[in-house]
């Protein structure tokens, strides 16, 4: 049992997607504008990496190894076409602020990373939780950084404005506007891998 | 079998992509209806927005049918064709491609608080992709009530910005048509002298840095697609005016 939890926890600190594989930046840099885009991204690759390696794993053993790469690719590809679809027809508005990147997570190596490296040679439930568990590493620093990124830039978290109105009246607090734009998400991923080096360190590199 | 001999290869492929197929076209049919509801209501919503009216899309299509009194399609030559669900029917990405005699032009004319506004889809292309949105004339026929834009792919920060209420506003109130009813249309330009838009008559409003080619596209398409509603505006006048002109010697003869 320690050993299938593993799968679930360390990919949330110790082996994190993100900020120690530094898998997956495009995405990190590009919804987390918003709370509420990066919430609904989380879940979406969630949904896609659980699916996924579910599947392959399923399959491990029927796929010829010639083509492996495009099998994966077909399985993940499928799955975000579903989850594309579902979210034009229940949620509209969240998918039109997505656009293209529920579309890109297909291209999100975190995803073919995990069916590569761990769904290919494990049973069904140990996959499952390897991909659930990165994705949600994955989306566990989404929205951290989408947290900063929405409350500094905008004011607001999920839409409604956190920071009071005698903040910009009478303090002459200004939103910065600068923190909407990627180059802030990348500093925002720089400053959370240092806070998290320093409290973890034994992801620090011997020099 | 050999997992790794031609034959299986090729049957595993095979297989793989008939049950990918089917379940996504079974997905993709079930959830048409829901999706091109979404898609309609959505269009009802920007039509009511350029006349003032902000609603959530459940609610659109209520007010939709209280407020849109006529949708009619627009002919090249000023008439109206009567046969043409416009709403339903007219595809403006598709009608673009037409020579403009064969197409037909949407016009949805509402009437709120006993004042007739005109709203016109208009559509051209940006940087990457299409743009697109409606443009509402109050009933002078030449200024303007409201605007929408939307886009399919525009720069994020710099072109997409003509989606922003702050781009949008700049538009109300400008004038479409000279003195003479020559049609001006609106420039979205970059050598505008009046950055804080009190001149409503100079059919200029400011631009966007950074988006010269998605401000072009706009300015281009405003032009281009109200060119075609000319002829039937005009008519319109000329009738308005007639009518006025009968009234004035009816009046006249009731004198004498």
């Amino acid at each position: 049992m320690s050993k299938n939890k593993v799968l679930l926890t360390d990919p949330l600190d110790d082996n994190n997607p993100i900020t120690v594989q530094v898998l997956g930046i495009c995405s990190a840099l590009a919804i987390t504008v918003q709370l509420k885009a990066a919430i609904v991204m989380s879940l979406s690759v969630v949904a896609v990496m659980g699916a996924s390696n579910v599947i392959v794993s399923i399959l491990r053993n029927l796929i010829p190894n010639r083509i492996r790469i495009i099998v994966q690719l077909t399985v993940i590809a499928s799955l975000v076409v579903l989850v594309d679809q579902i979210l034009k027809a229940y949620a509209y508005d969240v998918s039109k602020e997505l656009s293209i990147f529920i579309g890109l997570i297909i291209t999100n190596c975190i995803v073919m990373g995990r069916l590569e490296a761990f769904a290919l040679g494990n049973g069904v439930w140990r996959s499952f939780l390897d991909g659930v568990g990165n994705a949600f590493g994955y989306g566990g620093i989404l929205i951290l950084v989408a947290f900063f990124r929405e409350l500094l830039g905008s004011g607001n978290l999920l839409g409604i404005q956190v920071i009071p109105d005698f903040f910009y009246e009478q303090w002459g607090y200004e939103n910065n506007g600068m923190m909407l734009l990627s180059p802030m998400a990348l500093i925002t991923v720089g400053l959370i891998i240092w806070v998290q080096r320093s409290r973890n360190r034994k992801l620090i590199e011997k020099a | 079998m050999n997992r790794d001999s031609n034959l299986y290869t090729f049957i595993f492929a095979a297989l793989m992509v008939v049950v990918v197929a089917s379940v996504l076209a079974f997905t993709s049919q079930s959830l048409k209806d829901l999706q091109n509801d979404n898609i309609r209501k959505e269009k009802m919503q920007n039509i009511l927005s350029t006349v003032g009216i902000e609603i959530d899309r459940d609610g659109a299509e209520d007010l939709f049918n209280d407020y849109i009194k006529e949708q009619l399609a627009v002919q090249n030559d000023g008439s109206i064709d009567s046969s043409v669900n416009v709403f339903r029917d007219v595809k403006l990405a598709l009608e673009l491609k037409k020579p403009a005699d064969n197409q037909d032009f949407p016009l949805y004319v509402a009437e709120i608080d006993q004042e007739k506004f005109y709203i016109i889809p208009i559509r051209g292309n940006g940087l990457w992709n299409a743009i697109f949105g409606y443009i509402s004339i109050k009933d002078d026929l030449n200024t303007i009530k409201g605007v929408v834009f939307d886009h399919v792919g525009e720069t994020a920060g710099l072109g997409a910005e003509i989606t922003q209420d702050w781009f949008k506003e700049r538009f109300i109130d400008e004038k479409l048509f000279d003195s003479e009813y020559n049609l001006m249309g609106i420039k979205v330009s970059k050598t505008n002298n009046d950055p804080s838009n009190l001149d409503k008559l100079d059919h200029e409003v400011d631009f966007i840095s950074g988006a010269t080619i998605t401000c072009d596209g706009v300015t281009d398409m405003i032009k281009e697609r109200i060119g075609h509603y000319v002829p039937y505006f005009k008519s319109i006048k000329e009738s308005e005016n007639a009518m006025a002109f009968s009234s004035i010697s009816n009046i006249e003869s009731n004198i004498n």
